[in-house]
This record gives C-alpha cells, structure tokens and sequence, in this order.
C-alpha cells in the first residue's frame, strides 16, 4: 500500500525557497513569465498503514501548526499556479530525508515499516509559461536528470496525479562468473573496455600469465574454482590496480626529454615527493605518518597529533555537482577518520575551479553550465560542512574557461587526535590475524560502482543510477560519534575508510598487516536485494569505514554501535593465509594471491618531451587609467569578494575560530589563512592555506607549481606562521599526459608534470616544507564529437602551519588613521597571464619567478615582526598585485589610505601599471603603528622593504604616481563596490 | 553553595554538533557541564534528574530533515518523555540553542501559553533564502520574565542557520508573548541599541524575523530558546574584530552564568 503526504506553507505564509526558485529563473535562465513560485514536498509511504496512522504521522511528523499544510492522498494546492513540477530521485539514488522519515515514522508508531519512504519536492508556478520553458526550468534548474527525474503537470493533472515509487528491482538470480582471458590482444582490449575495467593490455596480459600458472591453478582447484579469474576476482584487481589507488603515472618510468638532453626519472613520486619529504623533513620530529597512511599525521604538541588530507572529486562534480561536492566531503572526512586510529575532523577547506560563472556561449553536451555547478558544488560543501558540524575555514575559487571541461573539486579536512589512547600511540595501527572485519555505517547499493564511468545511457527506471553517490552526512555523523567512543574504548586495532574500490580497497589494504582474509559478502547489508558479489566487493556505497576489532571485543563493538544506532556487521576474518578470500554463500568467489594484488601491476613506460612554448613579446597595447584599471581588476571573477559563499559555510562550529575567513570592520574582507585553536585552554593554533595558479601553466608549468606553493606559504607567513613549522600536500590535476595517437599532446603535458614536480621539489627543500600527503588525478578531459577541452595543468598546494600563540595572529585589514604601510619583496616586470593582462587582453610577458632563497629570509624577518606584536596588518599581494592587495587592505578595514608608487622595491624603469599590477612573488602589505617603524626597519633589515604611505581616516584611496601616467584617487566605497557587486547572489 | 557546581547536562547526538563548545561555555561560567549521548538518556545510563539544567545544543538533528529540530523533538516525546516532563515540572532550566531552540518549539514546550503543549510559534527558512554564518548583536528586552538575561547589556554572537525566522502562529499570541515577557533577546544595531517598535533590517535581522525576536522564554520563564551561538563568544579570541581590541564577551558570559546561578537554585 502507498500513502502520499504533501507539505505546503499555508497561503499568506512567504516562501523564500520559491522566491529564490523564481529569482533564479529569471536571472540564469532569462525566463521572464514565472510571476510567482511555491513549494511543497511530498513523502510517498510505502507500508500497510491505517487511515489513522497515516493522519497520526502528517499530524506529528509533517506539521509545523504554525505554517504547514498538509494533505493526505490529495493534492495540496488546488490554484493559484499553471504548471505543477515534481521532482524526485531516480530508483537506488540516496534519498536522505526519505531515511529519516522512514525512522520518525517508526518512531511515531512505534513499529517498524517494511517498505521505503520516498521523497519529493513540487514547484507551482504561476504566470503565462510556456510549456517548453517548463521543462527548461525543470531540466536546467530543478532537476539533474543523472539522478532525478520530473513530472510536468498542468494544474488539472496534478490534481490526478497519481504517486510513483522509485524503487530498485532488480533480477534475483545472482551468479559468479568466470571469465577466460585466453584472448587475442584485441579481445583482452575488448574486455577491460567493455567491462570498464581499465587496464592496459599488459596489465590484462599479466594477470592472464598469473591466473595460468601451475601452482596457482592447484591451489584454486582445492577450493573449487576455475583456473581462469571470477568476475569477482578481475573487477577487484581492476580497482586495486586502477590509477585511482596505484598511482600509476606519478609511479613510471618516464624518459624525458629537455632542450635535446635526455635522462630516466623512475617514478616522479619517489623522485621528488618523497625526496622532498626527506630532504626538507630533516630532524621534523613532529613528521609522524607521511604518505602511508590515507591522511598525513604531524603532531600538534605531545598530546595530540593532527591528520590532514585534500582531496579531488572532479568528475562527479561535473555530473552532480551537489551529489559531487557532498561526497567529496564526506569522504576526505572519512579519510581523516580513518587515519591512524581515527581522528576527529575539525575544519574543511575547499577548493574550487570553474569556468567563468558569466558564460554566455553553447554548453557541450553532458555539460552543465559553470554557474549551475558553482551553485551545485557550493551546495554540496554548505552541506556536507554545516551539517556534520565541522567549520569550512579557508578555501579559493578560481574561475578560467577551460574548466568548463571539467570544474576542480578539491575538499580537504584536518582532524585532530590524542597522541596517545590506552598507552599506545595513535599514529599507527595494525589489524591482527584473527581481528574480526566489521563494516560501519550504510549499507551497500550499486552507487559508484565503476566510479569512473559515468554513461547514464541504459538507465531506466528499473535500474538504479550506479554512476553517482549521494552522500549522507548524518549516517556518517552517527558513525563517526560511535567510532570515536569505540577509539577511546580500545575496541579495535585498525581503521580505514571505504573509499574508492569500496570492500576491495579497505579490506584489500589492511589485510595486508596479516596478510590474508576471509569475508561472508552475504552477510554485508544491502540497500535492495540482487547485488552480485563483485558488486558487493566494489561498489562505492557512501559512509562506510572498515574497523578490525579483536574477536573478543566484537560483541561489545557492535552493541555499542546499536545504541548509537548505526550499523556494523561483522564480515569475517584477518588470516595469515597469503591470500584475499572472498566468499558468498560459503563458496569461495575471489582467492587472490597478496603479493600479486599488491604488487603485480607492472611499471607504466612513458615518455615526456619538454618545449618552450611561450612568447614573452607582448602584444602592444596602451597604458589604461590605472584608477579604472583598478576598479576593473577588482570586479574579476578571480578578484571579487566570495562572501556569497563563505557565507554560507558555518565557519565558526566548535568555537575554535581564531582567524574567520572574512575579516575586517564590516566582517567582510578576505583573509589570507584560515586559523583555529583545536585544544581547549592551549593557546597554539593551526592554520590553512591554499595556493593555486593554473593560468601560469601555459607559461610553464614549473613556475605554476612554484606560484601555487609560494601564494601558499605567503598565506601563512602573513597571518603569523613561522615557516619553520610549515608542512605541505600536494594535488595535481592534469590533462591526459599520455601519449597516443588520440592524444598527441601526451608527452608535452607529462614534460609539463614533469616541471612541476620539480618546482614542487626544490621551492619546497628551499624552503624546508616536508610533504606529508598528496593526491592526483590526471585525466580531466571533455570530448565529445569534434569538442574536446582540457583543463590547465593545475597544482594545488595546501600548507598546514602552527600558530605558537593565537593572540599573535595577524588579519589582512588596515586597522587605523596614521598607521604606515609598508610594502615587502621586490616587484619585478612579470605580468604574463596576470589578472591585469587578462582583463586587458595582453598577450606575452614574464611570468612571475618565486626566488625562494630570497623570500625564505624576508618570511623568516616578518615572522620575527609578528612575533614581536608590532605588525598590525598583512596581506600577501597574489591575483591583481600590489594594487589590489592595498585596496583589498582599505576594504577591509573601510578606511582610506595614501601610497606612493615611487617608494615600491622594483626593478628599475618599471612602469606605474606594472608596479600596481605585476604577480610578482614574495610580496606583501603590512601595516605598522608609526611609533614601531624603527623596530619593524630593525626586524625586516637585509630584506627589500618600502614605506609606501599611510592608512588614512577618510575613505580616501589615494596612489601617488612615479611617472606622467596620472594617479589613483577614488573612495574606498567605490573600491567595495567594485569588489562586492560581481558575486552579489 | 554547599552542594558544589551545578550540573549541567548538555545532549549530544544525532547530528547534534555544539555540545564541546557549549559544555566549555558553561564550565567557565561556573557549571559543570557534561556531554551527555541520547543513548544513555535512553538506556538510563544518564539520568536527567540528576541533572540541575538540561541544554540542547546546536548542530543539524537529524540533517534537519523535514524541518530543523523536527525529529528530535519526536524522539523525545517518544523515548524520553517521561524524564523530560518531569524535568519539565520541577522547573529546571532547560535551555535550546539554534537547532535546540528549533527542538523546543516543536516540542511544543515553549512558548506553551496555551498550556496544551501545542506548538504556538516556529522558525522557518530565513528570509534570504540562505544559510548564513554572520556576527550580530542581540539586546535584552527589559520586560522579559527570564532570569537568563538578567543584567546583561548586550551579546555579540554568531548566528549559523538557514531556518531561523521566528514566526508567531497570529498576532494575538505574538502580543500575548510580548506582553507576558516572553520575548527575551532582540536583534539589535551592532552596538546593542535599538528603537522600539522599529525593526533593524537585514542583516542585522540576519533572518526575517518576527519582530527581529531572536530568543524566547515559557510562561515559566525556566524554558528559553535562542538562534544565535553565545558559547561562541566566551572568549576574546572568538571575536572577529578582536585585533581592533572589540571583542564584547561580557554578555554572552553573563548569560551562561545566569544559567548556572538558576540552575544552583536545584
């Protein structure tokens, strides 16, 4: 039987969610006939319920007395609108309300209720509308058709309109296959294609030699299988060796070629990674777990230890931008969890590219357009952040028009841990043989399987949507409270997160401290029946972290997790036994030998070819009105304030906030860093920063590394870290670097990974920034017909840094009438891909070189001044340069300020433009009360300082010029404007 | 006092996510706070009345699903209600702060003039549309009955929420709460002034709210609800405009040690 409960507000009751819908349609989507829109949700009940039961539940549950209305098996509005638009999830999507509803329901009647609750949202709109605007509105705006589908009504068939469930069937005959490899090369091709398992040819060859061999062939009689590989057994040596957990480009063996010289680099991750970490980690005692485990682990002070992880979620976000974004979250927040022991998240910092969210030309197909997944994305972090209660505290946006092909989504998080639990140290972990393996959290569907592979085609309302995930953020918060009452309780030796490759991965993993394993896949929960075992082992199913609890806490383990209602099932054992049993109904579906699963996949040959492709000579051009120059540069997307969407981050929950990411006398200027003090009573602090500069790729991507990591560092020194405590991660993406016949630019994007790494490697030694985690993904690339974009080779650096006393932190804005500024570093002629370049369409120029030696001593000397007290103000100078960093300063602060361009440190003969809007590196714009000039001069001596003027009282912005180009005089009113009208949503 | 520091019981749970800061807030004003997980009210492992103050801190109950504060406040009438309502009726403090603000309203428990424990007011999406995380300041309405907000001049708190606008079931009742001193904090100008009858406006009205009513007590004036976060203003360094030597934490202060002198009383 099936129940229909609508909710809509009471008529006179004003519905901002519908204001904003109808607001929206008209802005992004220039449709100017909706008048007005309403909303309601519906929850389809399926369960034998009573009349009375169903009122009992739309009365207690679905009521607010004051505003709802609610109607049973009947439509809520009668009039009052033309076109009625239900949206709801397509079967096997994650339907988190429908969840919680399902268990107020029960709570409510005090029984369990045997099927789902289903949920949907309805739109009434009103206005003379076309019927195909409708369903432009219900396609570009209200629904995602990958995961959601829409009924479009007219007001009479709405009234009729009769409930559809979404429910998954699938067929119930679940059977192991096995699958002979005993192919020609084509064939072999065929299949991984086909069964998208994508591994190379050799790779397939490999594991066809393996499955052959004598020994192995006797040992699988014995337990009854098939000399050849289940499918069970493929899929799971596809994912553990997928370029996702192996790494297997960052792993090659690359011949590269510069200017005619050739050299070997085998594997660019042991080459320079891991060598940065060992050069630059020198006597760190605070390095404490670096790139072995899913977050790197640094001690924070000797009780407790931080984890931290960033992480990419490109491709799903493309799709679903809010699904996306939401699982990208949860997801790096899960690896937190699951690092050591587990540590309890307590800040996110997010990430973000896209194309220009102001794009007017045609959207590729399977495209969305760029200010729809901002919105999305922005969504998905609002939520995956503010509702597990964890404080989203710095972040970027980056907007550049070939992220239209693919948007960046990095999602990053920081945990924090005792040092110690029970007398054992936190920071290692170790399953025992005989551990029981429990499964935490939700329960598995057909969600990700294949998470690369996004073809929705083939879906139809009988088959779930297996491409992409919706994240549950409290299913998770419940099991994280759990697991971290399990932790202090010493109910388990190991965790790890269920991530990419799901039970293969986690399992796979840790099953390499015993080495070997036995798990029941019939016993893990299921969404909805008629899973394959190879589906169980793979999918992708949020939510899920693997624990190995010793057998003789297993029974107090899982009745803990009852009482905090989460689930945790018992899936089998840790053995010794070499290797990696799986099992369904007692018979034996994988048995996959350790040191092949771990250790077969055979070393990529590759090859990378260096070559200068930029011309410096700049396109000619004429000096602009730098006053003008000024207000545009501040009105770029890159430039413009975020406040939109900090905003809508809680950046506070937990009440550790030290440094906000909006500062200032109005709350809303741009911080550099973000900071927090994570121990109650401890005045040390943490903080974050992120620096990314894809646009300097196209220069070169050495120097685009190099940007990203010093911005990074600036950050940092600016808000009052000292270098000396930095740590780094790193996280590439990439455009396909592989060569072939389809990809002919293969071996220059591999020459340009190459860069990069190597700019990655000596700033950072210079430095002396170890690495402690990174992450890649190198194939962000659109093709479709003859379209095909990539994005620009972009490296984001995230820098962790201490805080020794978080009284001694500095903010971005000018605080007061008479106070000095100064400006550090030397600004040089390196405009190239400049903001100020790209607004005025300059072709050429330098780009801006990072001298880390010399900025190493100048950030050494400023973090003395911090220390000291004496820096009242300091903002590095990145996108916009010098120019936009002090009118950044005057905004936060809103008080005005008189500079002088002649006192600027500069090469000589520079010009005005170049002085104001140059990215060189380096740089910063500290503000100093005049009675500690001398002693801020005594600090900073030996480094290139100028006094450049004075922070004024009046909302005066006044630039004094060097030659006839004319000054800047405006009002820092006009300068806010300019800054905050570009994303005022 | 002779029996020593009032306990005070802040739940966590179910997506609940302000207990750590909040339970800090009230050890500094002189509690002693203990985070205390719905499952050992349930299992009576915990024991409510053995509790002098009942706090139901902010976070995302059950993903505010349905409506912020829905479920819970089901969960409670279903599993706990017996505890509750005696806690209720011994006149002990019981205090919602955001999502537990949601949670008493829906409850039913406050404002209560009907005495019928019917839900009489809500808090609904914000008028912006949006969630948003700002600082605001709040002032104390002078004829409230709440002892919480005794002798504060004003508080300077964040609030971080998306349903927040207070909203009266009529006017009658939101007159009726004005005139029986039930309102308790407003939404004010920044430096906590405010003309009477004349509402500040967005943002300083970060929501819409009903006569910018940003915090309510019962008929009892022993139940109170507020949006805003003051265990996020306990310390300077929580302000964000501290490096310009502004950080008011007086107020917010003051009234978690309101709470805990009342709760004292036990």
């Amino acid at each position: 039987m099936v129940s229909r409960i609508e909710v809509a507000l009471k008529t006179g009751v004003d519905d901002p969610t519908g204001s904003s819908v109808k607001r929206r349609i008209l802005e992004d989507l220039k449709i100017n006939s909706v008048s007005s829109v309403r909303t309601a949700c519906a929850y389809t009940i399926e369960a034998n319920l009573s009349e009375e039961e169903v009122k009992k539940v739309a009365q207690e549950i679905f009521t607010d007395a004051v505003t709802s209305h609610v109607s049973i098996n009947a439509p809520c509005i009668s009039e009052g609108f033309e076109f009625a638009v239900e949206v709801g999830f397509k079967p096997g999507v994650t339907d988190n309300v429908g969840g919680t509803a399902k268990e107020a329901i029960e709570d409510c009647l005090g029984k369990k209720i045997s099927g789902g609750v289903y949920t949907s949202r309805i739109y009434f709109l009103h206005g003379k509308v076309k019927w195909e605007d409708v369903e432009r509105i219900a396609r570009e705006m209200l629904a995602n058709e990958l995961i959601e589908r829409w009924n479009i009504m007219g007001s009479q068939g709405y009234a009729k309109a009769i409930a559809q469930i979404p429910k998954v069937h699938l067929a119930q005959n679940v059977q192991v296959q096995n699958i002979s490899l005993e192919l020609d090369d084509g064939k072999l091709i065929a299949l991984s294609k086909s069964r998208l398992l994508a591994l190379s040819l050799e790779e397939m060859k490999k594991i066809r030699t393996h499955f052959a061999e004598e020994k192995m062939r006797r040992e699988r009689e014995k337990q009854g299988l098939a000399g050849m590989p289940t499918d069970a057994e493929l899929e799971m040596l596809a994912q553990t060796w997928s370029e996702h957990c192996k790494h297997k480009i960052f792993n090659a063996q690359i011949e590269y070629e510069e200017n005619g010289k050739k050299e070997t680099i085998n594997s660019l991750f042991k080459t320079y990674v891991v060598a940065t970490t060992k050069k630059a980690g020198k006597g760190k005692d605070w390095l404490l777990s670096v790139f072995s485990d899913n977050a790197g682990i640094i001690k924070f002070n000797n009780e407790w230890n931080l984890a931290i992880k960033v992480e990419t979620h490109n491709t799903p976000s493309a799709l679903d931008p809010y699904g996306g974004a939401l699982t990208g979250i949860l997801g790096v927040n899960r690896d937190v969890m699951g690092a050591g022991m587990g540590a309890k998240p307590i800040f996110n910092t997010d990430v973000l590219c896209f194309a220009p969210f102001e794009y007017a030309g045609m959207v590729p197909p399977k495209l969305l357009h760029p200010k729809r997944t901002l919105e999305g994305v922005r969504r998905g972090i609002e939520r995956g952040g503010n509702a597990s209660g964890i404080p989203t505290i710095n972040g970027a946006v980056v907007f550049e028009p070939r992220f239209l092909g693919k948007p960046l989504v990095y999602c990053g998080t920081c945990g924090i841990m005792p040092a110690k639990i029970n007398g054992k140290e936190t920071h290692k972990k170790l399953a025992k043989k005989g551990d029981r393996i429990f499964m935490v959290g939700g329960r598995v569907g057909k969600d990700g399987i294949h998470g690369a592979t996004f073809s929705s085609v083939g879906l139809d309302e009988a088959s779930p949507t297996s491409a992409v995930q919706l994240g549950d953020a409290i299913v998770q918060k419940k099991a994280m409270d759990f697991l971290l009452e399990a932790r202090d309780k010493g109910m388990y030796n190991a965790i790890t997160d269920d991530g990419a490759g799901g039970l293969a991965s986690s399992v796979g993993e840790m099953c390499q401290d015993t080495g070997g394993c036995v798990m029941h896949l019939e016993r893990c929960p299921l969404k909805y029946p008629g899973l394959a075992p190879w589906e169980i082992l793979v999918s992708e199913s949020q939510e899920r972290m693997t624990v190995a609890v010793p057998k003789e806490k297993a029974g107090e383990f899982a009745a803990l997790a009852a009482l905090y209602e989460v689930e945790a099932t018992d899936l089998g054992e840790f053995t010794d036994s070499g290797y990696f049993v799986a099992k369904y109904k007692g018979k034996p579906v994988t048995m996959l030998e350790m040191e092949f699963l771990h250790k077969g996949v055979p070393q990529m040959k590759l090859e990378a070819k260096w070559e200068e492709r930029w011309k410096e000579k700049e396109s000619e051009h004429k000096m602009p009105q730098l006053g003008e120059a000024l207000v545009r540069l501040l009105g770029r997307p890159n430039i413009c304030s975020k406040e939109y969407i900090v905003r809508q981050y809680d950046h506070e929950v937990m009440g550790m906030s030290v440094l906000k990411p909006l500062c200032g006398e109005k709350n809303d200027g741009p911080s550099d860093a973000g900071i927090i003090a994570p121990v109650e009573g401890s005045e040390e602090g943490v903080a974050i920063s992120n620096g990314i500069c894809p646009r300097y790729s196209d220069v070169d991507a050495y120097w685009m590394a190099a940007n990203a990591i010093d911005e990074a560092v600036r950050n940092l020194v600016a808000s009052g870290v000292d270098v000396e405590s930095i740590a780094g991660l790193d996280n590439f993406c990439w455009c396909d670097p592989i060569y072939t016949k389809e990809n002919p630019d293969g071996k220059y994007r591999l020459a340009q990974l190459v860069r990069a790494n190597r700019a990655l490697f000596e700033v950072c030694t210079e430095y002396g920034i170890p690495l402690i985690s990174g992450k890649d993904s190198m194939k962000n690339d659109y093709k479709h017909g003859n379209i095909a974009i990539s994005i620009p080779p972009t490296l984001l650096f995230s820098a962790i840094g201490k805080v020794k006393d978080r009284k001694k932190t500095v903010s971005s804005d000018f605080k007061e009438e008479g106070d000095v500024v100064y400006v550090l570093g030397k600004t040089y002629n390196e405009c190239a891909k400049s903001e100020y370049f790209e607004e005025y369409e300059i072709k050429g120029g330098r780009v801006p070189k990072v001298n880390a030696k010399e900025n190493l001593k100048l950030y050494k000397c400023l973090a003395g001044a911090i220390e000291k007290g004496i820096v009242r103000s300091a903002h590095d100078c990145s996108d916009g340069g010098l120019g936009v960093a002090i009118a950044e300063c005057c905004i936060g602060g809103r008080v005005g300020v008189r500079v002088d361009l002649e006192k600027v440190p500069c090469e000589s003969n520079l010009a005005d433009d170049r002085i104001l809007f140059s990215e060189s590196s380096g740089r910063f714009v500290v503000s100093v009360k005049e009675k500690d000039c001398a002693k801020f001069e005594k600090e900073m001596k030996g480094c290139e300082i100028g006094k450049i003027g004075n922070v004024r009282k009046d909302e005066a912005f006044e630039v004094k010029e060097t030659g006839e180009q004319g000054a800047i005089y405006t009002k820092v009113s006009v300068l806010v404007s300019a800054w905050q009208k570009t994303m005022k949503w | 006092m002779a029996k020593g520091k009032p306990k005070i019981l802040v739940l966590a749970g179910f997506g609940l996510n302000c207990e750590r800061e909040t339970a800090i807030a009230f050890n500094e004003a002189g509690g002693d706070a203990k985070i205390v997980h719905f499952y050992q009210l349930q299992t009576r492992k915990e024991k409510m009345e053995e509790y002098s103050a009942f706090v139901i801190p902010g976070g995302w109950s059950f993903g505010d699903d349905i409506a912020g504060g829905k479920v819970l406040a089901n969960r409670i009438r279903y599993r706990i209600w017996d505890q509750m309502r005696e806690f209720v009726q011994a006149e002990k403090p019981i205090v919602g702060i955001c999502n537990g603000f949601q949670m008493l309203v829906k409850l039913g428990i406050l404002p209560n003039l009907g005495g019928d424990g019917q839900q009489e007011v809500t808090l609904v999406g914000n008028a912006s549309g949006k969630f948003e995380d700002r600082w605001i300041t709040l002032a104390p309405e002078k004829k409230s009955k709440c002892a919480y907000a005794k002798g504060i001049d004003f508080i300077r708190a964040p609030v971080r929420h998306g349903e927040g606008r207070f909203i009266a079931k009529d006017g009658k009742l939101l007159e009726k709460l004005e005139e029986e001193g039930l309102v308790v904090f407003r939404y004010s100008h920044w430096d906590g002034e405010r003309k009477e009858n004349e509402s500040v406006g967005y943002p300083k009205n970060p929501n819409g709210a009903h006569k910018d009513i940003a915090g309510i007590c019962d008929v009892s004036g022993r139940i109170f609800g507020m949006m805003p976060h003051p265990e996020c203003s306990i310390f300077e360094w929580q302000h964000p405009k501290v490096r310009k030597g502004e950080a008011h934490t007086k107020g917010s202060r003051k009234f978690f040690e309101n709470i805990v002198r009342e709760a004292a009383k036990d």
